[in-house]
């Protein structure tokens, strides 16, 4: 009774505050024009790797806190220099005589004035060079690398001593090992041939896992939701899939057994597709699924600024706290689900023929 | 998909290869294969702990079993031996009481005959005083008959009366 009371309070209560949030929006629509482009803009920004890691940036007295990483490039030879050249994407950098100019979040090479030539999509046509840089990303990468590598190896180390029992934070870890092993790996890829694969898995579980989470940290980086990391990945599953299957799964592929001959024909192509598109929605589903948590958490938090009114504005505080909570949920779960397939993608390969 | 081919970047892609991949190398020479040996052992160890209880129990449970019937057939044993005992009491007892009754029976007949062998001899010995107290009475008597002429006449004459002359 009391506690259904309570819920239709708080129903009242979202109702009133989303009607007033929308009217109050409907009404500041004209001045809120340059601050929703603004956090537009900041949201793509973000969703982009960068040159420099910064932290905060203050735009009226357009400072930058952060610091700069280096950029690498292969431009008829390798050129490596320091990303605050660019000054965030407002000067040329001279480099040996050549210039380049950062322009949304990429390298082109331009003329001593930094001029960028467009085609008809509004699409930049200078040259970019091939770039090897250190990004915030790969920058976000050796960081939880060298934290995987302290954690796991102090788990490891823990075992020689104390009677093989984890202490610390291995306490916290082991468990999630045996539950990448017991729950993922001997269930998909079977009791036999398991052990192989344990490294890749482990390795990837807790490597997207831990990625997402920093995502979820204010220092804002977006490393599971770029797709080149989530192709990466997904690439590595491919490879391992089909350099490791037996024979019996390149039986299933092109010569189904157990289906008239016509069938096999025409089942040949569909299982071949079928090899590129399991790591292909692998690839999809981290980057889809992380950079619509960020995007959607970034909105509502935008929605602070533009609500400006004390109902609305708590409001989007709110569904944001509840929002990222879920979104840690989503970084545990997205972690799983990759290394879920990439185990069942295993198990497939090494099926033994049973017919 | 535009937009992703064109967010697409080859550097980044490359980092993510060659971090990933030394990474997976450092962490399996490392940590991987480090824990999970140590968490099979601890599991292989754990299970045969577990296996050697059971079998403990098992064991003892028989040297139970062995116990109770160790205990069953020495109590069987003694019961035996008890009886055994009690019957060759028995059988001695009875032995000893025929022995002494023909022991008793012997004697009683051993004496029987030299009572008997006893009495024939003072019999005879009886019988021969007797006859010779009757020959000396016997002679007393005729020496005193006979003392006078006149009764050793009479008595030839007696005997010649007797004695009938055919």
């Amino acid at each position: 009774m009391q506690k259904s009371t309570v819920v239709k309070i708080l129903l009242i209560f979202i109702l009133v505050f989303t009607s007033t949030g929308l009217f109050a929006k409907e009404t500041k629509k004209e001045g809120e024009g340059g601050l929703k482009s603004e956090i537009k803009a900041f949201i793509d920004h973000h969703l982009q790797d960068s040159h420099d890691f910064t932290l905060f940036s203050d735009k009226e007295a357009n400072s930058h806190f952060g610091f700069p990483l280096p950029v690498i490039l292969w431009d008829n030879g390798l050129k490596v220099f320091s990303s605050s050249k660019f000054h965030h994407g407002e000067t040329v950098a001279e480099v040996d005589g050549n210039f380049y100019k950062l322009y949304h979040s990429k390298i082109y090479k331009t003329d001593p004035a930094g001029t960028i030539n467009y085609d008809e999509h509004h699409h930049a046509t200078n040259v970019k060079p091939l770039d090897f840089s250190i990004t915030k990303n790969v920058v976000s990468m050796l960081l939880i690398g060298l934290l995987m590598i302290f954690m796991f190896g102090r788990l490891a180390k823990s075992y020689k001593k104390n009677n093989a029992i984890p202490t610390g934070v291995g306490r916290f870890l082991e468990p999630l090992v045996l539950f990448v092993r017991d729950e993922i790996a001997i269930p998909n890829i079977g009791e036999k041939k398991y052990k192989k694969y344990m490294s890749f898995l482990l390795t990837i579980f807790f490597f997207i896992w831990f990625l997402n989470l920093l995502g979820m940290t204010p220092l804002a980086v977006n490393v599971t939701g770029n797709i080149a990391v989530t192709f990466a990945l997904a690439l590595l599953t491919f490879l391992i899939t089909n350099l490791t299957a037996n024979k019996n799964y390149w039986g299933h592929i092109f010569w189904m057994p157990g289906v008239p001959t016509f069938m096999k024909v025409v089942l040949a192509p569909i299982e071949l597709l079928g090899v590129f598109i399991k790591p292909f929605s692998l690839m999809i589903r981290l980057y889809a699924n992380m950079t619509a948590g960020h995007v959607v958490l970034m909105s509502i938090v935008g929605m602070m600024f533009l609500f400006k009114s004390w109902i609305g504005s708590p409001l989007s505080f709110g569904l944001a706290f509840a929002l990222s909570l879920l979104e840690l949920l989503v970084a545990a779960l997205q972690a799983y689900i990759f290394t879920m397939l990439s185990a069942l993608y295993f198990g497939m390969a090494n099926e033994e023929a049973h017919h | 998909m535009e937009k992703l081919i064109n967010d697409f970047s080859f550097g980044l892609f490359f980092w993510q290869i060659l971090l990933f991949v030394g990474l997976l190398l450092i962490l399996r020479k490392f940590a991987w294969k480090p824990i999970l040996e140590a968490v099979n052992n601890r599991e292989e160890g754990i299970k045969n702990a577990l296996e050697s209880a059971e079998e403990a129990k098992k064991e003892m449970q028989n040297l139970q079993a062995d116990n109770e019937r160790i205990l069953n057939e020495a109590r069987a044993e003694r019961d035996g031996l008890l009886k055994e005992a009690r019957q060759l009491k028995e059988n001695i007892i009875a032995e000893a009481k025929n022995e002494a009754q023909t022991e008793a029976d012997k004697i009683v007949a051993q004496a029987q005959a030299t009572i008997a062998s006893e009495k024939k001899a003072a019999i005879a010995e009886l019988k021969n005083q007797v006859a010779g107290i009757s020959v000396e009475i016997a002679e007393k008597m005729v020496r005193k008959e006979l003392s006078g002429n006149d009764k050793q006449l009479e008595l030839v004459e007696s005997m010649l009366e007797d004695v009938t002359l055919n």
